[in-house]
């Protein structure tokens, strides 16, 4: 059964329709990647999915449970449902580690103490531990955006959206970034990415979905979406990236 | 520039008797020790409206900012409370509410100028402060609040806990720049009766016809406003460096 | 008949400006006019209802009168408005002569020049109904036990600290309204004005108003005389001296002072 779910998802901004109708699976354990140009929907996409905006039409289902219902409360959601954005967003005036420890204390009203040993079992196992006491200003853009995923994932997230993470970043730190989703992959995490990585894509996902204003024009796996793209546009499309 | 005021001010017809009414020596002497005594309480009338000032301030904002639907009355108060209270001069606010309010027949020690005086202040104060915390608010990206949202954490807790915190530091500098002007409209309180150091020096000035005292309390209140100014500059510079 | 009038006109007018060239020619800001300011606004009963020009108020007479007896005739007395402020600070006065209330004081003398002086005032004490009721009465103990207040710019607040020494410091005021006003939201208790003053205030603006009572002049260190105000080293100060000398001589002032300011029987002396 499908982890999440989206069906007939409709969001516009003003008389921009960014979201023209898109259909998406994801089941247990599975990484999928949206591709397309700048603008095609991909991150407006990925901040419905997290219930940071609000959809027009269409449903997304958790485990079968329509979360995008209007007055529900997207709080438990949000807990259950990880993100990292392309330019990291740390806490500037916490250092990493109250980055990370600020929403496990307050929204879960766990304590410092309790959580500090699978905290730094985080922070060491994406190579972080001497870094914990570091403000965001004194960290690389690799190991801001690697704390950005252990913020995330300190949460115990059971999926994870990755909106472009390595697009902000000198093109010496994509490899250390990368890695880490290589890792979270091996531990089997449901995950859905936008990308321009199309190597990584490639490698890893196990389903690729090309959008194209606003709808998932084409979609399959790796293997076959990047080497016989049934679509023009696609076609188009990879050869511009690849 | 300077110099020539220096030079030709003396040389004037009028300076013989304006240097005896405004820089006179010995009543200088006689009355800055009273001056000094008075300064202390704008001091004190500072000390106690300030984290008033401020707490007042904070909540304004809030007000101002809240979000929901069911809050737009309170956002709508928080508007319209400080279009009013910057719209009015702080000396028409200090005798209504100094004067008015005791006026309805409190007892005392609840009729006190003191008490109503300060509130005038923190009235007017705490809308002032209040835009500069609302455009401070303002100020931190959307991607924080995001951010914050993201991990779960409600509302209020994004705000505390995120946005305030960078917010508040962000705006010291302009804040510094309002109590500053807050030491100053101190002395605006001995319309309504305290003898503060501005009432003092207008005393000594009816006694002693001369309007030494005048220069005396100016200067004592650049003794304080001048470095507090410098340092609020020191803040903005610093703030700039660090944002380029 | 036309032409007697005419005539006569012609002589109390021509008569008036010989007169004026006595003393006062070639002293005033303008030749032939005599040029007197007061308060903005001029207070019941030393003008009154804010018209100086309609000789109405203690001050607006005697300033006629003064003009009178120095050859002006009376519409070649012009009013100008001005502030304590203005009128203190040295330099040119666009006043020949300024009257309100002006106590005389060696300090203000420094810079400005008084005229002899045309009026001399006790201090009174006004209080409230509710106060005396509560049980202020003209023993020293008791002004010292209460809230006092004061106009800031006049000669009552060194008498507050000389004489009453009151427990609790004082509470000055911008002017008398300020006063009344601090008086009716309870926050002080007495305050302390000239006589005249005292009286009217209690009377017209103050609802539940009480003048306990007055300092004689032997317990007042100086007992405040009004005097009008000059530019320091005018030379019309000798005339204006004259004309007071001269009036307070006839009894013109005790009768100026008879019509236009309440006796002062009823107010107790505070011993």
């Amino acid at each position: 059964m499908a982890r999440l779910e989206v069906r007939g998802l409709r969001k516009s901004f003003g008389a921009n329709e960014v979201c023209r109708g898109i259909d998406l699976t994801v089941a247990e354990g599975e990484m999928v990647c949206l591709i397309g140009a700048s603008g095609s929907g991909k991150s407006t996409l990925l901040r419905c999915l997290n219930l940071l905006e609000p959809i027009d039409d269409g449903v997304i289902l958790l485990d079968g449970v329509d979360i995008a219902e209007p007055g529900l409360d997207p709080q438990p959601v949000r807990q259950r449902i990880g993100i990292v954005f392309q330019s990291f967003n740390l806490f500037p005036h916490m250092t990493a580690l109250e980055n990370v420890l600020l929403a496990p204390r307050r929204v879960r009203g766990r304590t410092r103490e309790a959580l500090m040993p699978e905290v730094e079992a985080l922070f060491a196992r994406f190579g972080l531990s001497d870094r914990m006491e570091h403000y965001p200003d004194q960290l690389s853009g690799g190991q801001q955006q690697r704390v950005a995923i252990v913020r995330a994932l300190a949460m115990t997230p059971e999926i994870m959206l990755f909106d472009e993470i390595t697009s902000a970043l000198d093109p010496e730190l994509v490899g250390e970034v990368l890695d880490v989703l290589r890792d979270l992959r091996a531990d089997g995490m449901t995950m859905v990415l936008a990308t321009h990585e199309m190597g990584f894509a490639r490698e890893l996902a196990d389903k690729v979905c090309f959008l194209d204003a606003g709808t998932i024009l084409e979609e399959g796996p790796p293997a076959e979406l990047f080497s016989q793209p049934r679509h023009e546009r696609t076609r188009a499309f990879l050869s511009r990236v690849l | 520039m300077l110099a020539a005021i220096v030079l030709l001010v003396p040389l004037a017809p009028g300076w013989p008797a304006v240097k005896k009414s405004f820089a006179n020596g010995e009543v200088f002497a006689k009355t800055f020790p009273g001056l000094l005594d008075a300064f202390l309480l704008d001091i004190a009338i500072f000390a106690w409206s300030a984290p008033l000032i401020f707490a007042a301030g904070l909540i304004v904002a809030l007000m101002r900012d809240a979000r929901a639907p069911a809050l737009y009355p309170l956002r709508l108060l928080g508007i319209v409370y400080t279009d009013v209270f910057r719209g009015v001069p702080v000396i028409l606010v200090i005798y209504l509410v100094g004067f008015g309010v005791p006026g309805l027949g409190m007892p005392r020690p609840w009729n006190s100028p003191y008490l109503w005086g300060t509130v005038a202040l923190v009235l007017t104060y705490a809308a002032y402060v209040a835009e500069v915390f609302r455009t401070g608010i303002e100020s931190i990206h959307q991607s924080q609040r995001a951010a914050a949202l993201s991990l779960g954490l409600s509302e209020s807790d994004t705000m505390r806990y995120v946005i305030l915190p960078q917010a508040i530091r962000r705006v010291v500098p302009a804040n510094m720049n309002l109590f500053i002007a807050l030491q100053k409209d101190v002395a605006l309180l001995s319309f309504i009766g305290p003898v503060e150091i501005f009432r003092q020096a207008g005393v000594y000035k009816s006694l002693l016809a001369n309007f030494t005292p005048y220069v005396g309390a100016a200067l004592i209140f650049l003794a304080v406003t001048i470095p507090a100014t410098r340092y609020a500059d020191h803040l903005m510079a610093k703030q700039l460096r660090a944002r380029s | 008949m036309r032409l007697t009038v005419s005539i006569l006109a012609l002589s109390v007018a021509s008569g008036a400006a010989f007169a004026q060239n006595d003393c006062a020619a070639g002293k005033t800001l303008t030749e032939g006019t005599l040029t007197v300011a007061t308060g903005n606004p001029a207070y019941f009963p030393w003008v009154i209802d804010d018209a100086p020009e309609s000789k109405q108020g203690f001050e607006a007479a005697v300033a006629y009168a003064v003009a009178n007896a120095m050859g002006f005739s009376d519409d070649q007395v012009t009013w100008v408005r001005s502030s304590f402020d203005q009128a203190i600070q040295p330099g040119a006065k666009d006043f020949d002569i300024n009257i309100q209330q002006y106590s005389i004081t060696p300090e203000r003398d420094e810079i400005v020049d008084f005229s002899a002086p045309y009026y001399s005032a006790a201090m009174a004490v006004l209080t409230r109904k509710p106060v005396v009721d509560a049980g202020l009465d003209t023993s020293f103990e008791a002004l010292k036990g209460v809230k006092w207040g004061a106009d800031a710019a006049t000669t009552a607040v060194p008498m507050l600290a000389e004489i009453i020494q009151p427990d609790e410091a004082p509470l000055l005021y911008n002017d008398n309204a300020d006063v009344v006003e601090a008086m009716k939201a309870g926050q002080i208790d007495a305050a302390l004005f000239d006589l005249p003053t005292a009286l009217y205030l209690g009377a017209v603006v103050l609802d539940d108003g009480v003048v306990l009572g007055q300092f004689p002049a032997e317990r007042t260190e100086k007992p405040d005389q009004f005097g009008m105000l000059f530019e320091e080293g005018n030379p019309l100060k000798a005339c204006v001296d004259a004309a007071l000398e001269q009036l307070r001589a006839d009894g013109t002032l005790a009768q100026l002072e008879a019509t236009w300011l309440s006796e002062t029987t009823g107010v107790p002396v505070i011993e």
